[in-house]
């Protein structure tokens, strides 16, 4: 297997707070990784240096081989911790944003989740609710062709329905040869679609490993883990 | 589907099918779910459903056709055999409960004889 994501010794200080504290991480290509731990934790700092939008402190994170970059942010999918279109938007007007910026964005794909979300092109954002932005949200970011998805707590703060809908787009839309790195503290909901997790605690890693694995040597289900870790 | 929390899902996975396969809602020959299916369905990782498959293939339980899918054995010798193996599987559990709560097995025939002579 050949790693898509390396992070070596990455450190990330805001002012005197340390965020991240010396990661080593390596994420192989075709894996969804989930990475838990409580707010605080560094996890979206962790994806923002990811997603080229921060700047460490200190190390090095490689994505196919290079820094965090133009090249990287053509290949890499993020859908941030909060909704990120303007609501003078339609949903239209979401879609054409896309279009321009990333050549890798498949309109067909986008429709198709669309259809499946139960949203419409005419919809005017400002007139969504939570969860219908939730959805438009990782539509969009689902809807290209990217070798790695970020998704920032992708089922915080919707209702049970849509959070079994928006977990379904996730696995259906996930592909063998692009890899998925996925936060979350709902970890209960979300473990079953994880090969491999992290824990993370106020910027240190306390655990990594194989899900499944992890089950079998611990004799409990990652969420059991995840409080026993950090409760 | 609820899952047992201590036991890696891949086998929890295995075990839905096998029993599945005993009870004739799969019958031999019959085409499994495509993985990308179940995983919906059961909202699993299709790398987690994929594993459940290539272990039952291992066990011979089910075998791939290249392009057509995954099918459940021909062999009703084997599928007997898983029959009786599960069944045996039961019945261990059930032995180990009846002596922790501090049951001899010659009590447990006789509650075992009368609870069937009772029928339903």
């Amino acid at each position: 297997m050949t790693n898509i994501i390396e992070i070596n010794n990455l450190t990330k200080s805001y002012y005197n707070k340390r965020a991240l504290n010396n990661l080593n991480l390596n994420i192989e290509s075709g894996k969804v990784v989930g990475i838990l731990g409580p707010n605080g934790s560094g996890k979206t700092t962790l994806l923002k240096i990811l997603a080229g939008l921060l700047r460490q402190s200190k190390g090095e994170v490689l994505i196919d081989g290079q820094k965090p970059g133009v090249y990287t942010k053509s290949i890499v999918s993020y859908l941030p911790d909060r909704n990120f279109l303007y609501d003078w938007m339609k949903i239209n007007d979401a879609i054409c944003f896309y279009k321009d910026f990333f050549v890798d964005f498949d309109e067909d794909k986008a429709d198709d989740l669309l259809k499946f979300m139960k949203l419409e092109r005419g919809m005017k954002i400002d007139s969504l609710s939570k969860g219908m932005k939730e959805k438009l949200n990782l539509t969009l970011v689902l809807a290209r062709k990217a070798k790695v998805y970020i998704l920032d707590e992708p089922i915080a703060g919707v209702d049970p329905v849509a959070r079994d809908q928006i977990l379904n787009a996730i696995i259906n839309n996930y592909e063998k040869d692009s890899s998925m790195v996925i936060t979350t503290h709902l970890v209960r909901d979300m473990e079953n679609i994880f090969d491999d997790v992290v824990y993370l605690s106020e910027g240190d890693i306390l655990l990594q490993g194989n899900a499944e694995g992890l089950r079998e040597e611990r004799q409990m289900s990652i969420d059991e883990l995840y409080k026993e870790i950090f409760g | 589907m609820n899952f047992d929390s201590n036991l890696p899902i891949y086998i929890q996975i295995m075990d839905l099918i096998k029993r599945q396969v005993i009870t004739g809602d799969l019958k031999e020959g019959d085409k499994l779910p495509s993985v990308r299916e179940i995983a919906t369905q059961l909202k699993v990782n299709p790398n987690t459903i994929q594993r459940s498959y290539q272990e039952l293939e291992r066990e011979n339980l089910v075998y791939t056709q290249r392009g057509m899918g995954t099918f459940v054995t021909e062999d009703k010798q084997l599928v007997k055999e898983l029959k009786v193996n599960i069944a045996k599987n039961i019945i261990n559990n059930f032995l180990d409960d009846m002596k922790a709560i501090g049951y001899s097995p010659h009590e447990i025939l006789d509650l075992i004889s009368n609870r069937v002579r009772e029928g339903k």
